[in-house]
């Protein structure tokens, strides 16, 4: 059940997306090829990245977080301003990838909701606009209020 | 220097504190007790006949395990060498680890004018982990004896800030130890695996 001005501000708001980039590891370079002007992000609205969480919408989790990041990671998402998005960006971010130690958040779904997860190590720039792609159409589907859809269960499974 | 002399001027130098020596494909090793360390090190960093101005790297090993388990698949199939080769031929082979200590703190000091290296290793045991700082000498050893101290549990006596530099204060435990629980997770928050 989708009023007219509900499908007017998902499209604005899908067309400008602001990201805020969490690098904090190799997954940054695809982030760059990405955001530059071979693969140019700009075309889908999201060429301006901010580095205040308080002026982004999505935030972008690139690249391996550890549990001594990942009280950063809890706080820089806090400070954004609703409506926001979470892109888990990179197999790591995704799962904690290959990395099963002392040392690493399995999955940054453990600490913040995500709504896109990129997997990929690192994923090719066409795989992150085809994510991208995918938010936006979440972010057109949402609600007038903007609030937040609930995001997916992952499955159970116990090794 | 090359390997061998290296090692025999250590020796002259130093009759008592080397307790075992080896020149493994070209790299001088020396084993020492730790209360030379400071000592044989000031010597190699200003004796004329060292010059090793430059620490390269400061690490530890934890024997504690070696040798117990049979080499992951991975190696054994790969190519990799788990042990010295018997084709290559080795004047001085790897004569394993040191006869007493779990760890071995190591040290590798390099010259840059004589471009000659030497690997020091000081065996330590577990219930007294403890060598000299050597910061007085280099100030690159603060952040790598930091780390050591982090990964391993071992002190640095005379070490003017020891406490951890890669892991969280509120960690408990030394995760490089062989007896730090593979599975073992100290999240600051979220869920514990």
């Amino acid at each position: 059940m989708t009023s007219r001005l509900d499908e007017a501000i998902g499209w604005a708001r899908k067309f400008s997306i602001f990201q805020y980039p969490f690098v904090t590891a190799c997954c940054g370079m695809e982030y760059m090829a990405t955001a530059c002007s071979h693969y140019d992000v700009d075309r889908f609205g999201a060429g301006l990245p901010r580095f205040s969480p308080r002026q982004a919408d999505v935030l972008f989790v690139v690249g391996t977080i550890s549990h001594k990041m990942a009280p950063v990671l809890l706080r820089i998402y806090e400070q954004m301003a609703e409506p926001k998005w979470v892109v888990a960006f990179g197999v790591c971010t995704c799962t904690g990838g290959f990395y099963d130690n002392y040392a690493t958040v399995m999955g940054i779904d453990t600490i913040v909701p995500v709504d896109i997860y990129i997997p990929g190590c690192p994923p090719r720039p066409e795989y992150v606009l085809d994510g991208l792609l995918k938010l936006q159409a979440k972010i057109q589907n949402q609600r007038e209020t903007g609030e937040r859809s609930a995001p997916e269960p992952r499955p159970e499974f116990s090794v | 220097m090359n390997a061998e002399s290296l090692i025999q001027a250590v020796k002259d130098r130093f009759p008592k504190a080397v307790e075992a020596s080896h020149a493994y494909r070209g790299d001088a090793t020396v084993v020492v007790h730790r209360e030379s360390l400071l000592e044989l090190a000031r010597t190699l960093k200003e004796d004329p006949a060292f010059q090793m101005n430059f620490l390269m790297d400061l690490t530890a090993v934890d024997y504690s395990a070696f040798g117990t388990k049979p080499a992951p698949a991975f190696f054994a199939s790969s190519g990799v060498a788990v042990r010295p080769s018997t084709t290559i031929p080795d004047k001085a082979p790897w004569p394993g680890p040191p006869a007493f200590g779990r760890f071995v703190v190591v040290y590798h000091f390099f010259s840059l004018a004589l471009k000659h290296r030497l690997r020091v290793e000081v065996p330590v045991e577990e219930t007294d982990a403890e060598v000299d700082s050597l910061i007085s000498l280099w100030g690159g050893a603060n952040w790598l004896e930091r780390e050591v101290w982090d990964m391993f549990g071992i002190r640095f006596r005379g070490h003017p800030n020891l406490k951890r530099i890669l892991m969280y204060d509120e960690f408990e435990g030394h995760p490089l130890r062989k007896d730090y629980p593979v599975n073992k997770r100290q999240p600051l928050i979220g869920p514990d695996n």
